[in-house]
């Protein structure tokens, strides 16, 4: 294949990709509702349960979205140095969303500031958002897909707190919002936790957070402890689906972390929603590709 | 109009003040007849700027929600997908709509505050949650998009009338009394999460 034919063929693989994400919630999400939904004991809860898995039926079986907020497009890419596409990657990300858009259909969400014009087509200033990462030596690429929905969007927050606030500031932090602003952001939800040195690293340790599988655990075994802590404490608060009440709240808590500023304690917190639409793809050099988060996804067979 | 259909209690538009000052919160209804679709922009233009909407609502219902649509004015509408938004977003100016629109009916997702609350009681009005994020199951209990205003907003934000057939489950969550679900159950939700904190504040202290 000459370069234009693989950067076209990548530009389809990922347009359809975000498609299918759109359409097919992860595994890892499906295999956790399915826990929640089995443990819920209210039958209000548990009958919004058995709607939520009736719409993800309907919308695989007829190939729509599963939720109308198709949200803004996010790329985590951990792109090998030596991956043959690396520096075409920006623009075949921007046109595969652009073609995702038409093709799935995404609802157009992207709005220029000060112009307050939507774009209609999901892309703009900044957008599709590239979170990079360039891995050396290497020639493989992986990329994170993530429909960022404006009602999971809108609760999130970061702050700096005291090293005095200590952990228990943190704590407080995640769950103070949790039951407030949270009950409108479509529980069960995935908690993003970020702790670093300053706001902006914070919060995008928090992103990053929610592309970890719901169920994983932070290798650093306090942190997992902390996240263990505040999933039993927050699903005791019983927000339930749609924050109406129930068994649980969350779908996971994930903590992400950098090195602090020993004078602050960055925090941040993200949230995905129930219908959390995340993917995973890896590339190789000749753009096979596998997917650990949508097991049904295939390409041109 | 209410009646039992199927063993659900269903409204038809339009609704008289007599079918929406008989709910109560925690009811679970379902609606058939004419909605349109109003948030951010719609409530910006209606009250803000003091414009008339594209089609009268009286006695009918609003939804706040942005809809995946094909097709055009030409050729027909098809929707793809809806569903709720976040309601509190509209909180600041719902009273004043309300008022203007006599709407009597909102759709939306999570809870809204005290005017709204104050709306629903003075002009008998509820405010009514659909569970979101199932945009497909809600797509299908529509049958056609009847007019679409203010298309400059874009799809999202568009004022598009919606015929729909047994909408639901519809949960009450503010009454024409007043009485707000939501706000009973951030209470509740804060009291909890005090004794979770306490509980684990202990240990946070000392493993880390």
């Amino acid at each position: 294949m000459t370069v234009e034919e693989k950067k076209n063929r990548l530009t389809d693989i990922m347009a359809a990709f975000i498609g299918y994400t759109a359409v097919h919630l992860p595994d890892d999400i499906v295999s956790k509702l399915e826990d929640l939904r089995d443990a819920e004991d209210d039958p209000a809860a548990r009958s919004i349960y058995d709607m939520m898995f009736e719409n993800m039926r309907l919308a695989s079986q007829l190939g729509r979205p599963s939720c109308q907020d198709t949200g803004l497009v996010q790329f985590k890419i951990e792109c090998g140095s030596r991956f043959p596409l690396i520096h075409q990657l920006k623009d075949i990300l921007h046109d595969a969303v652009i073609k995702a858009t038409a093709e799935t259909p995404l609802r157009p969400n992207a709005v220029e500031p000060f112009d307050e014009i939507n774009t209609g087509n999901n892309t703009g200033t900044g957008a599709p958002a590239l979170f990079w990462d360039i891995v050396p030596d290497d020639e493989s690429c992986s990329i994170y897909t993530y429909l960022a929905g404006g009602g999971c969007s809108l609760p999130g927050h970061a702050m700096v707190l005291m090293p005095g606030d200590g952990y228990e500031g943190v704590a407080r932090f995640v769950m103070d919002r949790i039951t407030s602003y949270c009950l409108n952001a479509c529980p069960p939800l995935l908690v993003g936790v970020g702790i670093a040195g300053s706001i902006e690293t914070a919060a995008l340790l928090s992103k990053h957070a929610l592309l970890r599988p719901a169920g994983s655990h932070n290798p650093n075994k306090k942190a997992a402890e902390m996240e263990k802590l505040l999933e039993d404490s927050i699903n005791a608060v019983g927000i339930g689906p749609q924050g109406l009440g129930g068994s649980s709240s969350v779908l996971g808590v994930n903590i992400e972390y950098s090195a602090r500023h020993t004078a602050t304690i960055g925090v941040a917190v993200s949230f995905g929603c129930w219908t959390h639409r995340r993917g995973h793809i890896t590339f190789d050099s000749d753009l096979g590709f596998i997917t650990d988060t949508h097991a049904g996804f295939t390409y041109g067979l | 109009m209410t009646e039992t259909i199927n063993g659900r209690t269903t409204l038809t538009t339009p609704f008289t003040e007599e079918d929406i000052r008989a709910l109560r919160t925690g009811d679970v209804i379902y609606i058939s007849g004419d909605i349109v679709t109003g948030r951010d922009d719609v409530h910006i233009r209606a009250v803000s700027e003091g414009m008339d909407l594209p089609a009268e609502i009286r006695g009918k219902a609003l939804m706040h929600a942005g809809p995946i649509v094909t097709g055009s004015a030409e050729d027909g509408y098809s929707l793809v997908a809806i569903g709720p938004t976040t309601s509190m977003r509209m909180e600041k100016l719902e009273y004043d709509f309300i008022k203007k629109t006599g709407v009597r009916l909102i759709i939306g997702k999570g809870g809204m505050g005290k005017r709204t609350a104050e709306a629903c009681r003075e002009f008998g009005a509820v405010h009514c949650v659909l569970p979101a994020g199932n945009a497909v199951f809600t797509a299908l209990c529509t049958e056609e998009i009847t007019d679409a205003g203010w298309l400059d907003l874009g799809m999202a934000e568009a004022f598009w009338s919606i015929r729909v057939r047994e909408l639901g489950p519809l949960i009450v969550s503010i009454d024409s009394s007043g009485k707000n679900l939501f706000e009973e159950k951030k209470k509740e939700y804060a009291s909890r999460k005090e004794e979770q904190l306490q509980k684990i504040s202990k240990r946070l202290e000392t493993i880390l």
